[in-house]
Order: structure tokens, then sequence, then C-alpha cells
């Protein structure tokens, strides 16, 4: 058997290799059935690679030397931040680190002076002041159930955390559509065949550059969804159907759902997800103190 | 200092001294680190009538000043706290014997570095700010001798403060620090100046009056002063203690800017940056939540203590969505400084081990980071002439080694795996066990993402480059230079060594007070340390792409891009793009968030006092 | 293999054209068409583009907007000149502010006539496109010319 110290560096190692693998099958998925709720036929499953693999196939082409710096460290440090996940390690820093990759893709699309990247960052930024403290929240609530910021403790334990949790999952849910971009939250960047200012904060990436920010996106689907895993994560079976519900749901509503203004956005999140939230760990801390 | 008036040998004096304050910071470091808390008495009859003359001396300048300009509420403030002072010589300093006036303990010698280093460096880069300030504001009558002379004082109050054991000591540097601040936010003698001036006087004022009246109050219940001794105090438990804990909580409050008196620290941007950055970041109102923080274990548990966290979480949350709005960086450095120190309030207000640990950590980063900042800024607003982030524009062309260094220091307020980020770790994870822990990590998630939001924003201003621009960095000062990249490298290597810093320093200071201390697990510090030595990496990537890279210019809907950001427009008219950030004053406008805040706080204090009359009777 | 073909990107720009064309560029997107299918993205931004749709004439005013549309698809690129007036300036050929067809200004890979191109059409000069664009990724492999090729009947 494999040594336990050993244990975390195998698991990111795997993720690092197996994550695009499985975001880029999960995005193919995504388009595929996004095509048939829209009454079309949709593009091969595959289709995601044959984007990026086509992409590392252009020339490099960018507005000024730095962004190969931003998107790089973006791609890194995305991975970096899952592979900590994936090996157990505190949620706390995971969020941080994420944090810190998305903050690159920020000064790049800064770096370049289009309008359209500009605003796309600034965007960019409200979708992160509205996502963040929902996840730290998830975090706390983690702690709260499982006594632990560990993922490797919090994935073993035996509690079904679901239970527990259940106002912090679905501010969780809602958060989750504004990290997955998709409507009614996808402000700063879309996914293909919508546009949003033109790309958003994409916009000023050509070939390879673009190509990372995929793998980029790619990493952090199994990130997000290993997340909802882990509010299931005492029985593995019904993890992987909540995964699966939850992002049939997640296109639903991209599909279903108009785009919202900035505004609206970090209402829905910081008020709707955030009381859910904080009631939800609110009764726990109550019953916690009543309830030894 | 105050008598010399030649250039040259005043830049000498001051370097010199710069340097040995700096040594002699280290020196206590390395005299005391290991030897637990060490308490010297010092004859203090003497001294004590040396402070009192000075302290009505300056009472009468004050009053004198207050007339003069017509501000009646520094008039009352100074009558009633120099009367409270004539009181208290008068009917207790008689019967007070008072041995241990010095001491020297960890927290002491952290704080002694913070201004010894961060002090003296900042004074080694005023010598030329200040030259290339009086070269653009000739208005500004030449004071420069009283500036440096009044810098120094403040130092050397700093020092006393912090290795002060006897109260009355310890407000007799506090009030110190008030004139030093007042004097030095005055400077230029404009009318705004003054007025702010004016105003962060009688905020001090007020904390003085109350820390006067907490020194009356522990006159009245142990006439021989032994309870004026600080370790003893704290020692002696909650029940005699927590009145006069509250009283000069209060006065660190004002002091520290927390809300409802955050405007002091505002206003005092006028003042030049060193100023800024000394006073008004690093150090003085560092004194406001150093003696906070002392009196933690006093508060912990206690609801009093609570409202004081409270008052200190919400400045921290509205501070941070106020920030937001800002375009003035030095306003925007201001409300981050704010914010930051309400937080540490909010730490020492709990109470915990940890949180305690926590906030001495808080204390410690921000210094330094915030320093670099404001030196930054400030010579930048030398060369460009403008304070105006939206002004900074392209930096990253004009001054490329500044912003690296703003870059720099920025990344340690709100970034893993640098410092602050560090602070807000633990403090999460602090505050997850204390008792309404969950409060306080509501108003860490929220205020801490209005932080990225800003701080980004202004990161994203520097490196945009809109159009062909000169390089004027080359005439920045040497001194400047040299201060600057020391700063930068401390923000740095601090956050390397932390953990050092804090098994030498801090845990065995928490592990004195409260029987029990805490550190980040081994696990984690390893990883931070992998990230941050990936940052530093990272940025060398930019040479594998120099070859394959194609330029082009950016999207701007087709419309053709000359070098300057001009487009051709409709009717054919040449238009000049302009981006600029969000500023969102609707929804985080300063008026309307610091009525918020200010009520909010307001309604605190007050439930805190009646709390606290009723335990007087 | 390049995998260009496999996910070929558009980016459709109306120079001058009365929408006609247009339309129908759009009509073949539609799910009746379903485009999608190839892989096909109709994105607004060049540096995300390899295939340039362009219809309509060149006039006075677009040129420079054309020029510098072009400057931004990142290599290999091919250019479709979609409809008779992207061709050659149809009808509005000799009017005042007309230049002519786009190959006046960029080079042009790909014409597919007509007025108004019909979406068949078009997605057989997309087609006959991306072998165009296999050929000039090798070439930018290699560094050797590439010719032009001209598609379609006018129905």
């Amino acid at each position: 058997m494999i040594p336990e110290y050993l244990a975390p560096f195998i698991w990111a190692v795997l993720y690092i290799l197996l994550a695009p693998v499985i975001g880029g099958l999960i995005a193919g998925i995504d388009r595929k059935v996004t095509a048939r709720m829209q009454g079309r036929v949709g593009p091969p499953l595959l289709q995601p690679f044959y984007d990026v693999a086509k992409l590392y196939e252009k020339e490099n082409l960018v507005v000024t030397a730095s962004q190969n710096f931003f998107v790089l460290s973006y791609l890194v440090f995305m991975a970096v931040a899952g592979a900590l996940f994936f090996s157990g390690g505190d949620m706390l820093l995971v969020i941080f680190a994420f944090t810190l990759s998305h903050i690159f893709l920020v000064l790049g699309a800064y770096a370049s002076y289009s309008p359209y990247s500009h605003i796309g960052a600034e965007r960019e930024l409200l979708q992160i002041v509205a996502y963040e403290p929902m996840i730290i929240l998830t975090a706390v609530g983690m702690y709260m159930v499982t006594k632990s910021f560990f993922v490797s403790t919090i994935v073993t334990s035996n509690i079904p955390i679901i239970l527990y949790l259940p106002g912090v999952f679905i501010g969780y849910l809602i958060v989750l559509t504004i990290k997955l971009r998709k409507s009614p939250f996808d402000l700063s960047t879309s996914h293909h065949a919508h546009q949003e200012l033109v790309k958003g904060v994409t916009t000023d990436f050509g070939g390879p550059n673009l190509g990372k920010i995929e793998i980029a996106h790619w990493y952090e689907y199994v990130f997000l969804l290993g997340v909802v895993w882990l509010f299931f994560a005492w029985n593995p079976l019904l993890a992987i159907v909540a995964i699966i519900i939850a992002y049939f749901i997640e296109i639903l509503i991209d599909n279903t759902f108009a785009r919202v203004k900035w505004q609206m956005m970090l209402r829905s999140a910081w008020i709707i997800a955030g009381t859910l939230g904080l009631v939800n760990l609110g009764v726990l801390y109550y019953l916690r103190m009543v309830v030894p | 200092m105050l008598v010399g008036r030649k250039d040259s040998g005043r830049k000498a004096i001051i370097q010199v001294s710069a340097i040995a304050i700096g040594i002699v910071s280290l020196l206590v470091l390395l005299f005391g680190y290991n030897k637990g808390t060490l308490i010297f008495s010092v004859n203090s009859e003497l001294v004590s009538q040396i402070m009192f003359f000075i302290e009505l001396i300056l009472a009468a300048f004050i009053l004198y000043l207050g007339i003069r300009h017509r501000k009646s509420l520094t008039v009352i403030l100074i009558l009633a706290q120099a009367c409270l002072l004539v009181f208290f010589e008068i009917r207790f300093s008689g019967n007070m014997h008072i041995d241990n006036n010095i001491f020297l303990d960890q927290f002491s010698i952290i704080m002694a570095l913070i201004v010894g280093i961060i002090g003296s460096l900042i004074c080694v880069y005023s010598v030329g700010y200040m030259e290339t300030y009086h070269h653009h504001y000739k208005e500004i009558r030449d004071r420069r001798n009283l500036f440096f002379g009044i810098l120094f004082i403040f130092l050397s109050a700093m020092f006393g403060l912090v290795f002060s054991n006897n109260l009355i000591w310890v407000f007799f540097f506090w009030e110190i620090t008030t004139i030093c601040s007042f004097l030095l936010i005055g400077y230029s003698q404009s009318e705004e100046a003054t007025n702010n001036a004016f105003l962060a006087l009688w905020m001090n004022l007020l904390g003085g009056v109350a820390f006067m009246a907490a020194l009356i109050y522990l006159a009245i219940i142990d006439p021989t002063g032994q309870l004026l001794g600080l370790n003893y105090l704290i020692s002696t438990g909650k029940a005699v203690a927590l009145v006069p804990a509250v009283l000069i909580c209060f006065a660190g409050i004002t002091k520290a800017a927390l809300m409802p008196f955050s405007s002091w620290l505002t206003g005092a941007m006028v003042a030049p940056t060193p100023v800024s950055a000394l006073l008004h970041s690093s150090t003085m109102v560092k004194a406001g939540v150093y003696i906070i923080v002392r009196f933690a274990p006093v508060l912990s548990g206690t609801t009093e203590g609570l409202i004081i966290a409270l008052i200190g979480g919400t400045t921290f949350a509205l501070a941070s969505f106020i920030a937001i709005s800002q375009n003035n960086a030095k306003k925007v450095l201001a409300y981050s400084t704010i914010a930051n120190l309400g937080l540490i309030v909010a730490c020492a207000g709990v109470g915990t081990y940890n949180l305690m640990w926590v906030a001495i950590l808080l204390i410690v980063f921000h210094a330094i980071a915030k320093s670099l900042l404001f030196l930054c800024v400030g010579t930048v607003e030398n060369r460009i002439g403008s304070r105006n982030i939206e002004d900074m524009g392209g930096l990253i062309v004009r001054m490329p080694k500044i912003a690296i260094m703003m870059f720099i220091g920025m990344a340690g307020m709100f970034l893993a795996p640098f410092g602050m980020v560090i602070s807000k770790w633990a403090a999460i994870e602090a505050f997850i066990t204390a008792p309404f822990g969950l409060i306080f990590i509501a108003i860490l998630a929220f205020g801490g993402s209005a932080t990225v939001f800003f701080w980004s924003k202004w990161m994203g201003k520097i490196i945009s480059v809109m159009r062909e621009q000169t390089v004027i960095e080359d005439t920045v000062k040497k001194e400047k230079w040299a201060v600057l990249y020391i700063l930068t490298g401390l923000v740095v290597t601090v956050c390397l060594i932390f953990p050092l810093i804090s098994s030498i320093l801090i845990e065995p200071f928490v592990l004195n007070i409260y029987g029990q201390t805490t550190r980040l697990a081994q696990a984690n510090l390893s990883i931070m340390l992998m990230m941050l030595c990936l940052l530093m990496i990272m940025p060398f990537s930019m040479l594998f792409y120099r070859k394959s890279t194609k330029y082009a210019p950016p999207y701007m809907a087709g419309r053709p891009v000359e070098g300057h950001m001009r487009f051709a427009g409709s009717m054919g008219v040449s238009r000049e793009l302009v981006l600029s950030n969000y500023y969102m004053t609707s929804l985080f406008g300063e008026e309307r968030l610091f009525m918020v805040g200010a009520s909010l706080c307001w309604a605190l204090l007050l439930f805190a006092g009646i709390l606290l009359v009723g335990v007087i009777l | 293999m390049t995998y260009l073909k496999k996910s070929p990107w558009l980016l459709h720009y109306d120079a001058s054209s009365c929408n006609g064309c247009d339309i129908e560029v759009l009509a073949a997107l539609t799910p009746l068409y379903d485009v999608e299918r190839f892989g096909i993205i109709n994105t607004g931004n060049p540096k995300h583009a390899d295939i340039f749709l362009v219809t309509g004439g060149v006039n006075v005013q677009n040129k420079q907007v054309l020029i510098n549309t072009y400057e931004q698809i990142p290599e290999p690129k091919v250019v479709i000149a979609i409809g008779i007036c992207a061709t050659s300036g149809g009808i509005y050929r000799e009017c005042y502010n007309i230049l002519g067809g786009i190959d006046k200004i960029i080079p042009v890979d790909v014409y597919v006539p007509g007025c108004a191109a019909r979406p068949e059409s078009i997605i057989d000069g997309v087609v006959t496109a991306l072998g165009i664009l296999e050929q000039k990724r090798l070439a930018m492999k290699t560094k050797t010319q590439t010719k032009m090729v001209k598609v379609g009947d006018a129905r």
C-alpha cells in the first residue's frame, strides 16, 4: 500500500494531470446538453479539446508582453490551488490561492487598454467580491460540522454534512453560477457562442494564451464540483449523483435566465446567498451552544 | 535638530541618528528576546515632576492656540484634561510610590522594532521628500528644522510609550504623540491643514480625558498607586481592571481613528506623506491599538470587550467599503489603515489567546506594508503632481521600479501568500472558536472581499499602459531609493520569516499571558513558502515568450488606434480613449457609509458607557 | 492534421452590406443548419477568430476598420468574401464611396458570390476555407506561400 505521507502528493499529481481531461469532458458535456436543450445537435463531446489544440496552433498575439506572464500565473496558481484542495489541504488557504489566481487574470485583462477588457476586468472583480464571502462561509460551515478546515478530514468524515448545511449548500449553488460563468451571472466573460462585452475579460487574449485560460477553467470546474462532493462526502455514490444534478441545474439555469446587471448579481450573491449561509451557520452555532 | 539650519548638516545628522536608532532597536531585540518580561525600576519622583510640568506647559500652549484659532471644542477639552491632571497631581501623586516603571517584554520589543526600523527609514526618506515638497509648494513656509525635530521627538515618545509600565508615564508619552501629530498635520499652515490638525487634536484629547479619568479611578481605588503599573493591573484580573481598561481602550479607539472618530485620520492626509506614513499608519495609530491589545486579557469574555470588538469589526467592514469609492490614493490608504486597525481591535476585544496572536501579527505586517505604500505614493505624487489614482495609469512604464514596489506593497495587503492574508486566515480560524465569532467571520468575509476589489483596481490601473510615455523616474533621490528598497525587501522577508518571529517573540508573549499559545500548522507554512517562491519565479517566465510573441493593438471594435489611444470618432473628430475604474459612489459612498458606521459605533459606545456606569455603581 | 479544421472560429464583419448576406450568414448559424456541430463558433473578437467573413464592399470610412480588424486576427487566418458586393462591389460598384470588393484592401482567400449568398454556399465556402487554413498552417510551419481559390457558382 501507499505510505500515508505520500498520499497528498499523489493526489496533487493526479489532479494536475487528470483535471484538465475531466474538466474538458465536463465542458464538452455542457455544450452538448446545452445544444440539445436548444433543439440542436451540438458539437462532439471532445470539442473543447479540439478548441484548445487549435488555439495552440495559432500564433501568440498579445497587446503587451506582460499578458503572457499574467495568464501563465493564472494557470499555474489555479493548478496549485486545486492541487492543494485535492491533496487535502486547508480550505481557507485553497480559497485564498484561488483568489490569487483570479487576480492574475484580472491584471492580464487590465494590462491591455481595450475598453472591453477593462470593463470585463472590473466586472470580474465584482464577481470575486460577490462570491468570496459565500465561499468563506462554506469553508466555515464545513469547519463547524467537522471541526476541521482540512479537506482530508472533511472528506473522510462520516457526518452527513448536507443535512447540517442546507442553507450553505443553496448559497453555494448560487455563487457556483457566478463561478461557472453561467447566465444570469456571466457578466465578465461568457461561454462560447455567447458574447458579453465582446468577450469581456478574455477579449485581448489570443492563441495559446486563450488556450491556457480555457485549461485553467477546466481545473476550476473540477475544484468547484469537488466542493459539491464535500457536502455529500459520506456517501460517494450520492455525491456523484448530486454533482450531476447540480451541474444539470446550472446548465438549465444558464439556458433559461437572461443576464443581469452587476448590481443584481452583487445583491443576489451577498444578500440572498449571504443570508442563507449566515442563517444556516447561526442556527448551527446556536444549536452547538445550547446542545453540546 | 531644531537649531541646525543648514541642509547638508541636517541630512547627515538625520541619517546618522536614524541608523543609530535602527541599530539600537535591533540590539534591544537581541538583548531581550528570550528573557521573558523584564522590569526595571527607575526613580520616578523627579521624572514624574518633570512630566507634570511639561504637560502643563503643553496644555497652556494648546489652550493658547485653541483660543487663537477659535476652536471651542479644543479649548473645552484641554481645559477638562488639564483640570483632571492637576486634580490628579494634587490629590494623589503625593502618596504614590510606583517602582516598576519601565519594562521590556516581547510585545514591546516588536513595537520598538517597528518604530525603530520603520520609523528611522521614514525619517531618512523624508529628507529627500521634504526638499521636493518645498520645491513644489513654494508658498509653504520652510519650517523643516521644526519638522524633523518633531519627528524625532515623536520617535522618542513612541519608544517611551512601549517601554513604560507606569500608566502615568504612558499617558505622558501618549499626549506627546498627540501634540506631535497636531503640529505635523498643520505643517503647511493652510486653512484646511489647520482645521484638520485641530480635528485630530480634539478627538485625541477626548481620548486623553478618558485616559485621565481611568487614572483617577485607579488612584481612587488604590491610593498607593500599585495599580498604575500596567503589568500589575492586567494581572489583577477583570473585576478591578475592567473599568480603567474600557476607558483606556476608548482613548485607544480615538487614537486609532476607529469609527466614529475616523475623520481625523482621513483629514490628516493633507500632511506631507512621511507624516502620514509614520504617524498615521505605522506608529502612532499603532500606539492606540497597542494599548488595546495589552488590555485584551482583561477584555476577553466580557460584554464591554465584545462591544469594543464590534466597534472594531464595524469599522473594518465599513471602512473597506468606503475605500472602494475613493480615488484619492492617500485616502484609500487611510481608509485601508482604519479598516485594518479596526480588525486588530476586533481581535483584541474578543481577546482569546489565538486572537491575540493574530492581532500582533497583523500589527507587524500592516506596519511594514502600509508604510511602503505611503512612501511610494509620496514619491509618485512628487513626480506626477497628483494623488488621484486615475492619473497613475501606465505607471509601470513611467516609473517602473516604484510601480513594482507598489505592486509588492499592495500584494502584501491582500494577496496570498503575503502577510495580511495570513493574518486574515488566522483570524478566521481563531474567531471560529471564540464566542460570538460568527459575527466577526461574516464581517471579515464581506469586508475582506471589499479590500480585494479596491486593491486590484489600483493594481490594474498601474499596469495599464495607455499611451506612449516617458520614464520620469530618474530624478528620484538616492536616499529615497535606499529606503524603498529596504522596505520592499522587508515586506517579502517578513512574510518569509514570520514563523520565526512568531516562535521567538509572539508565542512566548501569548503563552506568558494566557498559558497557551498557537501557531499555523507546519504543512500550511511549507505550502505558503512554496507559493511565495513560485510567485517570485513567475515574472521570469516573460523571458520565454520574447521570440514567439507578436503584438497587436487592443480591440476597440476595429477603430484604428494610434499610439496615443486616439481613435477617429464620428464626424472625423479624433477622440482620446479614457478608461477609469468603478467607484460606485452610490453604493459605497463615503457620506452614506460613514453615517451608518458612525451611528452604529456611537450606539455601541453608548451601550458600553452605560454598562460601565453600571459596573462602577 | 491540424485542429483548425475541427474548431474554426468565425468573425463576421459587415463592411457596407445591405444586410442581406448578413442575414444569410446568421441563418447559417441557426439551429436549422447548426454549424456548431462542426465546432464553428461565431466570436465577435478578432483575436479569437480564424475565419474572417466579410460582407459588403469597402467604403472610405470602413477601410481602416477592415485593416485594423484583419491585423488583429492571429495567424493562420483566412478571409472569405461573402456576396457579390464583397467580391467586387456588386451593384454599388460605381458609387462614389465604394472602393470596390474587399480584395482591394485585404487579401481574400475564398469568394462566395451571390446576392444574397445562400447559407448552403456560405457553408461550402467555409469548408473550402478550412482546407486553405490547413495549408496555411503547414506553410506557417515551413514558411512558404499559398494560393488563393475561387469557389461557387452564382445561383
